[in-house]
């Protein structure tokens, strides 16, 4: 990050061209020249209500990628949200339908987000267990504690308060786009500005070199694991309130869209880099690819394939990039 | 691995081998098995104790290579869409472009170590760390396999290819021959070859193997592969046991694997580990699976009780492992 700095710092021109070819401006350049050429191919993908589609129906990715890219960020991973989401969307329900007032049944979907996710950042950062085999563990209970306690059954009659996702902004703007958006510029601002969101990015660097600058280590990871949850049960409410039911199981690999959205946005996996606002992008990027090949009459059954290959580009990039910095 | 004996050790009254971790895990399988097999007449049979055989294969094929890779301190979570990959490509070979199930199971076989090959080239050669190559290729593989199958299966295989995954072989499951078979060429690979050796070596201290002269990348490369290959094998013992091929074939194997070598006391930060304690791991997770299924309890929930068992031995592995490191 200093090291970018100062190398702008001393040749102006490069410093721009460095912009243009920052992961945002990359992803940003690949939203656009995507609906063009897939536009071209068939004018009615840019139909405005297609589009909205897009944005509206995966608005809950990009939210929940937002808590995924600080967590990747702070060193660690987590594949335990897609179960999270399907569990959290299920609470949210289940209290909805059996007459608890709405705004007890959104903030229950927030509040079991950070308390699950907090437990898990317990564990990780205090009894020192890697993130993969706690997410791992958390992944199985979550999953088979709700098809086991539901048995699968789909919640219908949801009451019309329920959905959030109907909720239009001054008239034009679905909530869940604005959610988008706003949880991405305030959580870029204040990881950016903020000592406690720079405190991700120093844990994920170097958690010796953080901690020797009086950064609690387990402290930050802690926070980054509840805000993760957070978002998750933001993200779960967007998903249960965009259709009628419910179908209280686990999204399928819902967790690795999540996971695609952050390391396609720019989040070293390496730790200590990368920006939500370039994981928004991917989230939209990665919904558009997928709309994109109904369009262009491939079948959808190969998105999951698309996500692999994008993966496996963007960090096999990342790393030669890094390595060439290092050389030079 | 470290078990110097210390000095203060030779006076405690209890032998030392009674205090590895395996022979703990075995006596807990025993008592395990008895408490079952009281609740349950059905349980403690020789039927029921075989057929539990013939479905942990497929786990047990892919826990044997995934031992050494978390003993080297790497991980492989696509093994799973491995087997989902190899077990579409078996069919779609042998169905659509028509070549003779023998060398449609050899295809699939090579395409299960061509996939492991690829994780482990771009490990090696990339240093992708392990964690996020195998989740990138997870939804690769998984991807291929339901871009080429279309949500197709493929049934009606001959009547000979079944002979693996439901015949008998002198009494017993004819693929528990390929999983025992397997183990003990695993085990002694682990304990008494220099491969083994190294990737001891590797899990701790990776930098001081390479500077011993050791070949590090060659080594990762080989179990990576291998994982690869056994997961392609797995694939072939499963289809041939349930006599269909669908593309979400091997959804959720990585858990089960993973769980089973942790469980058995390998550490998951590299460096510890052994066959057999794998195979007792195994053993306990099929085990339970059955028991809680016997006892009533369905099958979503026995993953609940997976996970729960990966956390807290893990926790109880690492917390043993820090006193005994004297902190």
């Amino acid at each position: 990050m200093t090291a970018e700095t100062l190398a702008g710092a001393e040749a102006d021109p490069r410093r721009r061209l460095r912009v243009l070819a920052s992961q945002e401006a990359l992803l940003a350049i690949a939203v656009i020249g995507l609906a063009i050429v897939v536009g071209l191919y068939n004018p009615r993908f840019l139909a405005a209500r297609n589009l909205s589609d897009v944005l509206l129906g995966n608005a809950y990715i990009a939210v929940a990628a937002v808590g995924m890219s600080m967590v990747i960020i702070s060193g660690n991973i987590d594949i335990s949200v897609g179960a999270l989401i399907g569990v959290l969307a299920t609470i949210s329900g289940t209290l909805a339908v059996n007459g608890a007032p709405i705004v007890v049944a959104w903030l229950a979907a927030l509040v079991a987000g950070v308390v699950v996710m907090a437990l898990q950042g317990v564990i990780i950062a205090y009894l020192r267990i890697p993130a993969i085999v706690v997410t791992l563990g958390m992944l199985s209970v979550l999953k088979g504690g709700l098809i086991s306690v539901t048995g699968g059954k789909w919640i219908t009659d949801l009451p019309d308060s329920f959905h959030l996702a109907d909720i239009e902004l001054f008239g034009a703007l679905p909530f869940p786009v604005f959610l988008m958006i706003l949880v991405t510029i305030l959580a870029a601002l204040w990881m950016r500005y903020s000592a406690s969101g720079r405190a991700i990015y120093a844990v994920g660097g170097s958690a010796e070199a953080a901690r020797l600058c009086g950064i609690s280590h387990p402290r930050t990871i802690v926070m980054v694991f509840a805000l993760h949850g957070l978002f998750a049960g933001a993200a779960a409410l967007l998903y249960a309130t965009q259709l009628r039911v419910i179908q209280s199981t686990v999204p399928p690999n819902l967790e690795l869209t999540i996971i695609t959205a952050s390391v396609v946005g720019g989040v070293s996996i390496l730790g200590g880099v990368g920006t939500v606002v370039g994981s928004t992008l991917a989230a939209v990027l990665i919904a558009e690819i997928a709309s994109a090949l109904v369009f262009i009459d491939v079948s959808p059954y190969w998105i999951r394939a698309v996500q692999g290959v994008l993966i496996l580009v963007t960090v096999i990039a990342d790393i030669l990039r890094r390595r060439r910095m290092a050389g030079a | 691995m470290s078990e110097i004996p210390l000095p203060q050790a030779a006076k405690r009254v209890v032998p030392w081998w009674l205090l590895r971790h395996e022979t703990m895990l075995a006596m807990i399988l025993l008592i395990a098995l008895i408490v079952l097999g009281g609740f349950n007449n059905r349980f403690l049979t020789l039927d029921n104790l075989l057929n539990q055989g013939r479905l942990t294969t497929e786990v047990g094929l892919i826990a044997l290579p995934m031992t050494f890779i978390i003993i080297t301190g790497g991980i492989d979570l696509s093994v799973g869409s491995i087997v989902g990959l190899c077990a579409i490509l078996l069919g779609y070979s042998w169905k659509i472009f028509g070549l003779p199930l023998p060398l449609a199971i050899c295809f699939s076989l090579l395409v299960g170590a061509a996939a492991g090959f690829l994780n482990g080239i771009v490990i090696t050669k990339v240093k992708v760390p392990p964690l996020i190559m195998t989740i990138a290729t997870l939804a690769l593989y998984r991807g291929l396999a339901e871009g080429i199958s279309q949500a197709r299966s493929v049934r009606g295989y001959p009547e000979w290819f079944y002979f693996v995954g439901q015949e008998n072989l002198f009494g017993v499951p004819a693929q528990l021959w390929l999983l025992l078979i397997a183990i003990v060429v695993a085990a002694i690979v682990l304990d008494r070859t220099t491969f083994g050796r190294t990737l001891y070596a590797i899990g701790n201290n990776e930098t001081a193997a390479r500077f011993s002269g050791l070949p590090v990348d060659r080594v990762k490369l080989i179990v990576y592969t291998l994982s690869g290959l056994m997961a392609g094998l797995s694939a072939c013992v499963l289809v041939s046991r349930v006599t269909t091929t669908r593309s979400d074939m091997g959804i959720g194997y990585e858990l089960d694997v993973i769980a089973a070598v942790v469980l058995g006391g390998t550490s998951i930060f590299g460096g510890v580990g052994t066959i057999w304690g794998t195979v007792v791991g195994l053993a306990m997770i099929q085990l339970l699976k059955n028991g809680l299924a016997l006892t009533g309890v369905k099958g979503d929930a026995t993953i609940v009780v997976i996970g729960t068992v990966l956390i807290f031995s893990t926790l109880v592995a690492s917390s043993l492992q820090r006193r005994r490191e004297g902190v």
